[in-house]
């Protein structure tokens, strides 16, 4: 199922709140948009996929090569950055 | 055999959570690998898991973009494996499968092949008993997921040669695994030690001392245990510790080592862990 374009979060306000919603839900625990999830008494690493997974789904993304980095999935803010990186990109990319 | 010809055609037997993932290690090292399983479902569903795998693993920063992905082809015959140059089993840990399923092989493969039984908890000479050429036979208990975690404990039976010692120390290098050469005994170390503490965590669970969570996190943060025993539990599989503590208890006598209710409890609710998507956590969908 994938998501029409008018409904894709696009900009870092909305990105940032859909990922503070969605670690919310997942683990039942609020997150400051700059915490580390993976240091000591966060998230397992592991978790990190379904990061992955979620941001492709939901913000119409492919993260791929040297962006599949564990460094891009740390803080709410790294994701968001990640994610309007690409859509920027994908936007220049498309020739529209 | 040179360092190439080992890894010239591994084969792994039996695509559940562990040839699943030690396939990923494999292919995400450049080797070639034949999967096998009876079940050609889950032969289908390995591809889509490996694929998953081989993206956690460079995310993890266990492999660089830049490295070749060996090619995967998968089976449902062990007649398949005649050329295989190494073979890992790792199917369930049930000793009367395991010794059915490394006789089958190694009554397949080339003398001289490397055989190796990914076997947490069964002893490497149990094992070895159904075999023509138990020389041929070394125990690599990786862990999970195994193209994560480095280190790999390496167990030499009675029977096991310096040539198989051999081949079996290139196979873990190329790999990239550090491996700890251990002596036969039921659980070797690492899950004599882990399983049943793990059996004392549910007890304390069961017993309601403490959430799941409060254990994890009292073993994490005053211990310094990276996952926590309950966590670590459903990353092994409820099913597959059930099945490692009757080994461990059957050969020790040991109480500490018969699994408690509420574990068998999960296990017959279907409740099996990570690759359920439940055990002790919710997990959402299952994960590979």
């Amino acid at each position: 199922m994938s998501l029409s374009a008018s409904r894709i979060p696009d900009s870092t306000d909305a990105i940032e709140q859909n990922l503070l919603r969605y670690l919310q839900s997942r683990t039942t625990t609020r997150w400051e948009p700059d915490r580390d999830l993976f240091a000591t008494g966060g998230l397992s690493s592991l978790f990190a996929m379904e990061l992955v997974v979620y941001l492709e789904k939901s913000f119409d993304v492919s993260i791929m090569g040297a962006d599949l980095r564990l460094d891009n999935f740390r803080t709410v803010h790294a994701m968001t950055a990640l994610v309007r990186r690409l859509q920027a990109h994908r936007a220049g990319g498309s020739g529209a | 055999m040179t360092d190439d010809q080992i890894a010239a055609q591994l084969a792994v037997l039996g695509a559940g959570v562990m040839g699943v993932s030690i396939t990923t290690l494999a292919l995400g090292h450049g080797l070639p690998v034949l999967l096998i399983d009876v079940d050609a479902t889950k032969l289908d569903q390995a591809h889509i898991d490996i694929a998953k795998q081989l993206r956690l693993a460079q995310l993890m920063g266990a492999r660089s973009a830049e490295e070749s992905i060996g090619e995967l082809v998968t089976s449902t015959s062990v007649h398949d494996a005649t050329e295989a140059t190494a073979v890992i089993e790792a199917i369930t840990e049930v000793v009367e499968l395991k010794s059915k399923s490394l006789s089958e092989l190694s009554a397949v493969v080339r003398p001289g092949t490397l055989l190796v039984s990914n076997t947490s908890s069964i002893p490497i000479d149990e094992l070895a008993e159904s075999l023509a050429r138990p020389d041929e036979l070394i125990g690599v208990h990786f862990m999970n997921p195994p193209y994560l975690i480095e280190t790999v404990e390496v167990i030499r039976g009675a029977h096991t040669s310096d040539a198989t010692m051999e081949a079996v120390t290139s196979l873990l290098a190329i790999l990239g695994r550090k491996a700890v050469v251990v002596r036969d005994a039921p659980g070797f170390v690492t899950s004599r030690i882990l399983h049943p503490m793990i059996n004392d965590a549910v007890r304390v669970v069961q017993t309601g001392t403490a959430t799941a969570s409060a254990v994890d996190a009292l073993m994490q943060g005053c211990l310094g245990h990276r996952t926590g025993p309950l966590r670590t539990a459903d990353l092994i599989g409820l099913d597959n510790l059930v099945d490692s503590l009757r080994v461990l208890h059957e050969r020790t006598g040991d109480p500490g080592c018969l699994p408690c209710e509420l574990l068998l409890d999960k296990v017959r609710q279907g409740h099996l862990g990570r690759k359920s998507g439940r055990g002790f956590y919710q997990y959402g969908e299952a994960l590979p």
